[in-house]
């Protein structure tokens, strides 16, 4: 491994993070990480949100999240928004490039992006 | 699975819906074999269960009746003339020490060997996934080695959470790094 030092680092900046951290998670992103979505490729996607929800200053506001099989195998990687006082938006057969304008126009702007999910 | 590295993800993702504190990830390599072992303390399963686990038409998940993990994974190390184990002690038969260990050995030179790929991904994956397990990845090659042990760790982040990016980002980091270390993967 790295320097432990390095670590011990990252612990001392991200203190007044984590008690911003407690009271988070208005939107949950969950990414659907059974065999199904693995072998369609849901990685890429479900580290690109990670990512993304960090580089964007999004990390208090939103959770990624993984999870099974969501049952509609035919359409992974498939994605689930979850938002607080409004309907679940699922989004299917996802790719990298699309959550970054999934983080981009929904988690950041509000919007969702309909082409990409299921009633589209 | 296009790559090991993602039946490696599926597989240990069975572990970490058993319950598991600890789960071992141990890669092995050579030049001409490569061996897997996945090894947790969950909760295990019955011999009847782990003689049926190897069956495409067996399954936990609720949502349709077919489980491709376990089949997918056997097939990759068979095809390859490598050999594949699953051994298994359930928390009924034993409330101490149970839990579960999937060993497969694959050869890394015949024409059906499927390429590990993206290993450090996986384990990021899975950390990201599960960040209250104790993680223990090691891959050794000759005298080459990338490993994370998150229980380490987290002794000293604290109370900082290891599925913050920041986190993440270090152990994909150091992986990459130890991995540059190596002569060939």
């Amino acid at each position: 491994m790295k320097s432990l030092a390095e670590l011990a680092a990252i612990r001392e900046k991200m203190k007044d993070k984590v008690v911003l951290r407690e009271g988070s998670g208005d939107i949950r992103v969950v990414v659907g990480m059974a065999t199904c979505g693995i072998a369609a490729g849901a990685r890429p996607v479900l580290n690109r949100f990670v990512e993304q929800v960090s580089a964007q200053g999004l990390a208090d506001k939103v959770t990624v999240t993984q999870t099974g099989c969501i049952g509609i195998c035919q359409f992974e990687p498939v994605v689930e928004v979850y938002e607080a006082g409004k309907e679940k938006v699922t989004y299917v057969k996802m790719t990298a490039e699309k959550a970054d304008e999934v983080v981009e126009k929904h988690l950041k702007g509000g919007k969702v992006v309909a082409e990409y999910t299921i009633q589209a | 699975m296009k790559e090991l590295s993602l039946n490696i993800l599926d597989i240990a993702q069975n572990s970490i819906k058993a319950g598991a504190a600890h789960i071992d990830v141990l890669l092995d390599e050579t030049a001409e074999t490569l061996c897997l072992t996945i090894r947790d303390d969950g909760c295990g399963m019955t011999a009847e269960v782990v003689r049926s686990v190897t069956d495409p038409f067996y399954t936990t998940r609720t949502t349709r009746s077919v489980g491709m993990g376990i089949p997918l994974l056997k097939l990759a190390a068979e095809q390859t003339g490598g050999t594949f184990s699953i051994e298994s002690v359930s928390e009924q038969d034993d409330p101490v020490r149970h839990g579960t260990c999937v060993q497969a050995l694959f050869n890394k030179n015949h024409l059906d060997f499927t390429p590990l790929g993206d290993v450090v991904s996986t384990v990021c994956t899975l950390i990201q996934g599960a960040p209250s397990v104790d993680w223990h990845f090691c891959h050794t090659y000759g005298e080459h080695s990338a490993a994370v042990d998150t229980a380490e760790m987290r002794q000293v982040l604290g109370d900082v959470p290891l599925d913050s990016f920041e986190v993440l980002d270090w152990i994909r980091q150091s992986l990459l790094e130890e991995y540059a270390g190596f002569d060939t993967q």
